[in-house]
């Protein structure tokens, strides 16, 4: 191992342990904040279990859950957005950008609107089933894209563009099938769809959590495969690697995480398109180290948004979906005015 | 892409007039269909020998007339938008709807509503213009100071991200200020409220804006051509864009802020025009106006229908029928190039 090597893993421990601890430090933070503030002492007294009931139940049950959650779905996203832009070559994909969220927006939409008097959305089973449900969305709306943009292959281009087309067809449907929901419904699907982590409990956390273990750590089994990707299918083949196979499973994988992250999540956009820069920016294009950190950095993205949203206004709570847009709008026209 | 252009001036004349015969059938189909259905023949009596104690002939003026009005005439104003945008960006996606023109008008409307309630009709009209405005600025600045230029995929990102910029930014004040609702239901999308007001409106900015266009359109078939060519042909290529970007204002910030968010007319519409009439802007222009409030009528008939006695919103219609054409550019020449 030469020192450019042996410098850029230090490096890459280095940046790790940044995200670790810089997590830890704002959960805490997070843990204080609320409608009901609690002390950083009383924290960590209700941590170690000498709390009052109406403390534990606070952190417990309402504030955990929800930054647990959040740091599932920014890992996931974060994820799922280095994948796609590894795939397709092309900084500008993203799961928001390309429809997929949407496409699991609009299933569950579709969900709950059928089933609406019989499963509460909110209810346990619901919770369970939502993932898989916004999963299909997201299949469909990726098979979708893929089959509309193929013309002899596909062009990153061409798959940017069709995913804007078909975001609009989703976003077209969803209005009418909202319209036609119930008040409550209603009110809860359109937060939902700007990017709010719904019923942050700990339900929602055990059945996400499953995805993130699975996947996240076949995508980083699968970084070298994406580095082999960068130089071209030619070469990709010529190293032995089986592009349209692999290709395939990162794209299941990247449309697997971005459905599940959605089903807990809402449509939260652009944190998959900006983290994967950030982070190529941070540690170069090696894959092996991008996946790691984008989903650490996508966590910690996600959980502060979370946290800003939530106070920054209060009582007036933000959906974490648009705090996320507002601060990474400006990088998005930044990189789009910079890239050709 | 010429599928009449050798073809006279009569043709498509003809083409034109036909059109316009459409419309008007449409409008006394758009009257007669309602809550309760009228028929054509009531409204027939009710334009040319009106009485006021008959109540749908009191429906018919106050409600049903204007409405019809003002789809054709909001249809009109985005396809003739989208044609001025098109020509003059030479880009096949360059569109009210794609460059985040909704999302600017809302953006202004929610700042007025939330600091300044007391706001009058004409005043919010006027604030939705500026958004408007705000909007295509914004998008065509970011386009055009990137490295490789306009292109229409850096155009529709740059539409994304404007979009949603000014979309975070606005629910964050509705949510504060309570203002969801009033918000909510202006970007559905629609034509409800549409009464004479509206109208008058819409056939003042229309009556600008449509001179104006016109008196470009010759500039504009010559600009796209190419910007080299028509500076060589001695046209200032500055002053006649700067006219093209109040034209696009006037039409498209009138049409928004009495219907909402209606998407794609101005998209396809210049599109269809240029299949059937050539490229002869002096053309292109009038006929998409046409067309395009051939189609708005049609479709807010149809948002009325699906689910009645339920409305569904215009703009949903539009872009269901929108889509797949968008689509289909997005894999032609949308795609090819890089």
């Amino acid at each position: 191992m030469n020192t450019v090597e042996k410098q850029k893993r230090l490096r890459f421990w280095i940046i790790i342990s940044i995200l670790i601890v810089g997590m830890i430090i704002f959960s805490f933070i997070s843990l204080n904040l609320g409608a009901i503030s609690i002390s950083p002492k009383e924290v960590i007294q209700t941590l170690i279990g000498q709390g009052t009931d109406r403390q534990e139940l606070v952190l417990f049950q309402f504030r955990m859950p929800g930054i647990i959650l959040a740091l599932l779905i920014g890992a996931g996203l974060a994820v799922s957005g280095t994948i796609m832009q590894g795939i397709t070559q092309n900084g500008l994909a993203d799961p928001g950008i390309l429809g997929i969220n949407s496409g699991a927006g609009f299933a569950i939409v579709l969900f709950l609107y059928f089933f609406q008097g019989a499963i509460p959305a909110t209810s346990a089973l619901s919770t369970y089933i939502l993932p898989f449900i916004a999963l299909i969305g997201a299949f469909t709306a990726a098979i979708l894209i893929y089959t509309i943009a193929w013309k002899k292959g596909v062009s990153p281009i061409r798959l940017v563009l069709v995913g804007i087309g078909v975001n609009a067809a989703f976003g077209a449907l969803l209005t009418i099938f909202q319209l036609r929901m119930d008040p409550q419904n209603y009110r809860q699907v359109t937060i939902w769809l700007s990017g709010e982590i719904w019923s942050a409990n700990w339900s929602f956390v055990f059945a996400l959590l499953p995805w993130m273990l699975i996947l996240i750590p076949i995508a980083i089994n699968k970084a070298r495969n994406l580095n082999v990707f960068h130089l071209g299918d030619d070469v990709a083949s010529g190293l032995g690697t089986h592009v349209e196979r692999e290709r395939g499973i990162l794209l299941l994988i990247a449309v697997a995480l971005a459905g599940a992250s959605v089903a807990a999540g809402g449509a939260i956009a652009f944190l998959g398109l900006v983290v994967p820069h950030i982070v190529r920016k941070l540690v170069g294009p090696l894959h092996h180290y991008v996946i790691p950190i984008s989903a650490l950095l996508g966590a910690f993205i996600l959980m502060t948004a979370d946290m800003i949203g939530s106070n920054i206004l209060a009582p007036t709570t933000i959906p974490v979906g648009i705090v996320v847009s507002i601060v990474s709008t400006p990088y998005f026209v930044y990189l789009l005015m910079k890239t050709n | 892409m010429k599928l009449f252009s050798r073809s006279s001036q009569l043709t498509k004349l003809l083409i034109n007039i036909i059109g316009v015969c459409l419309v008007v059938f449409s409008i006394g189909l758009s009257i007669s269909y309602g809550t309760t259905t009228i028929d054509l023949y009531t409204v027939w009596q009710a334009v040319f020998r009106f009485s006021e104690g008959e109540q749908a002939h009191q429906v018919i003026w106050e409600l049903r007339i204007p409405r019809a009005l003002a789809a054709v005439l909001v249809g009109a104003f985005l396809a003739m938008s989208g044609a001025v945008m098109q020509g003059m960006t030479r880009n096949p996606l360059a569109s009210p709807s794609i460059m985040g023109v909704t999302d600017g008008a809302a953006f202004m409307l929610v700042i007025i509503l939330a600091f300044y309630p007391a706001v009058s009709n004409v005043g919010l009209m006027f604030v939705s213009f500026l958004g408007a405005g705000i909007a295509v600025t914004l998008v065509f600045l970011v386009g055009s100071f990137s490295s490789s230029g306009l292109t229409p995929v850096k155009l529709a990102l740059a539409g994304v991200a404007i979009g949603t910029l000014l979309r975070s930014v606005s629910s964050i004040l509705s949510l504060h200020f309570q203002l969801e609702k009033d918000i909510g239901f202006w970007l559905a999308g629609g034509l409800d409220g549409a009464g004479w007001n509206a109208v008058t409106i819409l056939l003042f900015a229309g009556a600008i804006g449509t001179i104006l266009a016109l008196s470009i359109a010759k500039s504009i078939t010559v600009l796209s051509l190419g910007d080299d060519l028509s500076t060589g042909l001695g046209q200032n290529n500055t002053f006649i864009k700067i006219s093209g970007i109040i034209v696009v204002l006037i039409l498209t910030g009138a049409a928004v802020s009495v219907a909402g968010s209606v998407g794609f007319i101005g998209l396809i519409i210049p599109h269809m025009t240029r299949f059937i009439i050539g490229t002869d802007y002096r053309w292109i222009i009038p006929t998409s106006a046409v067309l395009g409030a051939l189609l708005l009528v049609n479709a807010d008939l149809i948002a009325r229908m699906i689910n009645a006695p339920f409305e569904t919103p215009v703009g949903a219609i539009t872009s269901i029928i929108g889509v797949p054409f968008f689509l289909y550019l997005a894999r032609g020449s949308g795609g090819d190039k890089k």
